[in-house]
């Protein structure tokens, strides 16, 4: 055990170093630089232990590991708003391909007009490309993350986005437990998934397909990302004995008799749960895996919970229908039999949640059951 | 060569692809693989081959293909390359295969990336001049003078080709060559030398297109002769990108570029004002590769 201070890029370019990588291909666009700069400094003092591949754009980034991974090799890449949406095209093509690469996306606002803040909108528009998504609400999250999302990929041969809010967490210098190689190791071996591009023997990878087998392949897709909470929590149990930390895949801190909860993914879930303590009986649920979507365990928490009330913390929007995790949940709770309300918070642009936005929008309308969405800006 | 010396052994095509009779994409390949073979891996772009290679669980080759988006060939190339290194599989040799629109258009990106990282595998642009897996429509590789789905009668193409062979050179890669079908040993002799140099290669074959360029399946051999006898495809070999060296020298003057045009009813449009136009482009293009060969000597 060895805690160092570090900020959540570096956090996650250390993990990458210790879970021993084939191949880091990767682009700069801030706030995501120091993750590439950190990879670049490893490969500099020969410790990185694999190659480093300073490529002419994210698309090339994530096409270079495609490549790598069909032959069996472990991937990484990092990124941010404009980088992932230039990557889109080849987002698909990974999951398709099935090959078991882990990402960094550090969310940031995607132009016009240019802006730097850490609106979730980057991550949440790849929402239907077919990568399992995590959300880590601190640097020391992030680190145990990307190991454990290799572990995942690895697994179910899909590959994962782990994501985290540009500058509060990847600028934010944080005491983190960082684990030496030899645990890591104990964690997670050498890649051993199948190859793809196998030489001295034939193969038509990934050509033309009909529909109806294509319809075969989305289904298995579908049905192996639905496995990942449960294959995650036997990952986490290997994890937790050798680390002596554990990760859930929805975190919440519930009081007795408390009717409210804020749901929330992210460095958002950090302020509310450093403010509970000041709301009023008020509880949270820490979003961590957003794709799969965990709707059965929500639903089961919030009736175990008879929670009421559901405010949604989301730094995103969705231009014509509304903040994305508030849609998610109210699909989700579509199901339910006395489902909570949910009332949407939407912070888009990446504006810093405050306390005073927490107790305000607690503070109840002149209809009690209002449940009207509220922007950030009027909140202040 | 004759038809008896081939070494049936080392093909790597098989029958029962998917291309048009006549195909000089198909044929390219064949050569190449069979050049490069038998330990060889092929990332396949967006393309006509995309369609030639046949559908899983067939498959057109003999050896592992992987297929990739289209702007990404170089990219997913060089990925290929370093993760077989890193599972300890140096000594197969890795091919990009792309057409001409994943190679001067959408792939240039990528491939000017790889070129300049010194990525060590072969890149193989085969060159039918179109977009032909979507019908036909023109890219940056299609001559001054061609109809096509996107410039139809009596449009043409307006500008001129662009120059793929100054833009790899200027990349300063080890090894560049031209080739085309009507030259098999030729191609072959390029592609050997090619395997023996590591870093960058590229090979820019010129590969007719019977239903694209308007000509008879049984022509494509004849097309091809003539684009190189005509002085319109020159072949040659660049070394280091400053080393120009031509392979083989028709004697152009005996051949006017009419008859390659005249050949092709893609050029049906072109009357004779443009023929000169393109033939003083050809002409200019030949004196300016000329004065590259004999200053590289
Ligand atoms: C991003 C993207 N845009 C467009 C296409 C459609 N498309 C597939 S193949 C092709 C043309 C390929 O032309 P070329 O590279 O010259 O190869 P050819 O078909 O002539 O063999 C196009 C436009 C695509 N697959 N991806
Ligand atoms: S359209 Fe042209 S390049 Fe494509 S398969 Fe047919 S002959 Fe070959
Ligand atoms: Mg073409």
């Amino acid at each position: 055990m060895a805690f160092e201070l570090m900020s959540g890029s570096q956090a996650a370019a250390v993990a990458v170093q210790r879970v021993g990588i084939d191949l880091v291909a990767a682009y700069p666009i801030t706030p995501q630089t120091a993750i590439v700069e950190t990879l670049a400094n490893f490969e500099a003092k020969g410790e990185l232990g694999g190659e480093f591949v300073s490529v002419e754009s994210e698309y090339a980034a994530l096409a270079c590991c495609y490549g790598a991974a069909a032959t069996g090799a472990r991937a990484f890449t990092a990124t941010s708003s404009h980088g992932l949406a230039y990557m889109h095209e080849i987002i698909h093509w990974c999951s398709g391909a099935r090959v078991p690469i882990v990402m960094v996306n550090v969310n940031r606002t995607i132009g016009a007009p240019w802006s730097l803040d850490p609106d979730q909108g980057d991550s949440l528009s790849q929402r239907d490309t077919g990568w399992m998504q995590i959300y880590c609400a601190n640097a020391q999250e992030v680190f145990d993350t990307v190991l454990q999302a290799y572990a995942l990929a690895e697994e179910l041969l899909l590959p994962c986005m782990v994501v985290f809010d540009g500058f509060y967490i990847s600028h934010t210098y944080e005491a983190i437990d960082v684990a030496e190689k030899e645990e890591v190791r104990r964690f997670i071996g050498p890649p051993g998934f199948e190859a793809q591009v196998k030489p001295g023997s034939p193969g038509n990878t990934h050509a033309l397909t009909t529909g109806e087998n294509q319809l075969l392949l989305v289904r298995n897709r579908h049905e192996t990302m639905l496995r990942a909470p449960a294959v995650f929590e036997e990952i986490n149990k290997r994890f937790s004995d050798i680390m002596g930390r554990s990760y859930k895949i929805i975190d919440y801190v519930i009081p007795p008799g408390a009717k409210t909860v804020f749901l929330a993914a992210g460095s958002t879930s950090e302020t509310v749960r450093w403010a509970l303590p000041k709301l009023n009986n008020t509880g949270l649920i820490q979003l961590r895996m957003f794709r799969p979507f965990p709707a059965g365990q929500l639903r089961s928490v919030l009736a175990a919970h008879d929670v009421e009330k559901v405010i949604v913390v989301d730094r995103n929007c969705s231009t014509g229908m509304g903040g994305i995790f508030a849609q998610e949940l109210r699909s989700a709770l579509y199901e339910m039999e006395n489902p909570p309300q949910v009332q949407d918070m939407i912070l888009a642009g990446g504006v810093d949640l405050t306390f005073e936005m927490l107790e305000k929008i607690l503070i109840p309308g002149p209809d009690e059951s209002r449940t009207e969405d509220k922007w950030g800006v009027d909140l202040k | 060569m004759k038809i008896e010396e081939l070494n049936r052994e080392s093909e790597m095509l098989y029958s029962g692809h998917n291309a048009c009779p006549g195909c000089g994409a198909a044929l390219a390949v064949r050569y190449l693989t069979r050049a490069l073979g038998p330990d060889l891996a092929i990332v396949l772009t967006a393309s006509c081959w995309s369609i030639i290679s046949g559908m899983p669980p067939l498959t057109a080759l003999k050896c592992p293909i992987l297929h990739c988006p289209f702007p990404s060939a170089g990219s997913v190339g060089s990925g290929v390359k370093r993760g077989l290194v890193a599972k300890g599989k140096p000594d197969t040799t890795v091919v990009v295969l792309a057409g001409d629109g994943g190679t001067f258009d959408i792939g240039l990106q990528a491939l000017s990336g790889a070129a300049q990282r010194n990525e060590d595998y072969i890149f193989v642009c085969y060159d039918n001049e179109a977009y032909m897996n979507t019908g036909m429509q023109t890219s940056s590789a299609t001559p001054f003078g061609a109809r096509t789905a996107t410039a139809p009668y009596p449009l043409f193409k307006a500008g001129q080709k662009k120059d793929i062979m100054q833009i790899m050179a200027a990349h300063s890669i080890p090894y560049a060559a031209t080739a085309t079908v009507a030259f098999p040993e030729d191609m072959e002799e390029k592609l050997k030398k090619a395997k023996k140099i590591s870093g960058f290669r590229f090979i820019h074959i010129l590969s007719p297109c019977p239903p694209g360029w308007g000509t008879e399946s049984a022509d494509t051999i004849q097309i091809s002769r003539l684009a190189v006898n005509t002085g319109f495809f020159p072949l040659y070999e660049i070394r280091d990108g400053v080393s120009w060296e031509m392979t083989l020298k028709p004697d152009r003057s005996r051949i006017p570029l009419k008859e390659y045009l005249g050949a092709q009813r893609r050029f049906k449009q072109m009357d004779d004002r443009r023929i000169e136009i393109l033939q003083e482009e050809v002409d200019h293009d030949w004196e300016c590769l000329m004065e590259k060969v004999n200053t590289a000597d």
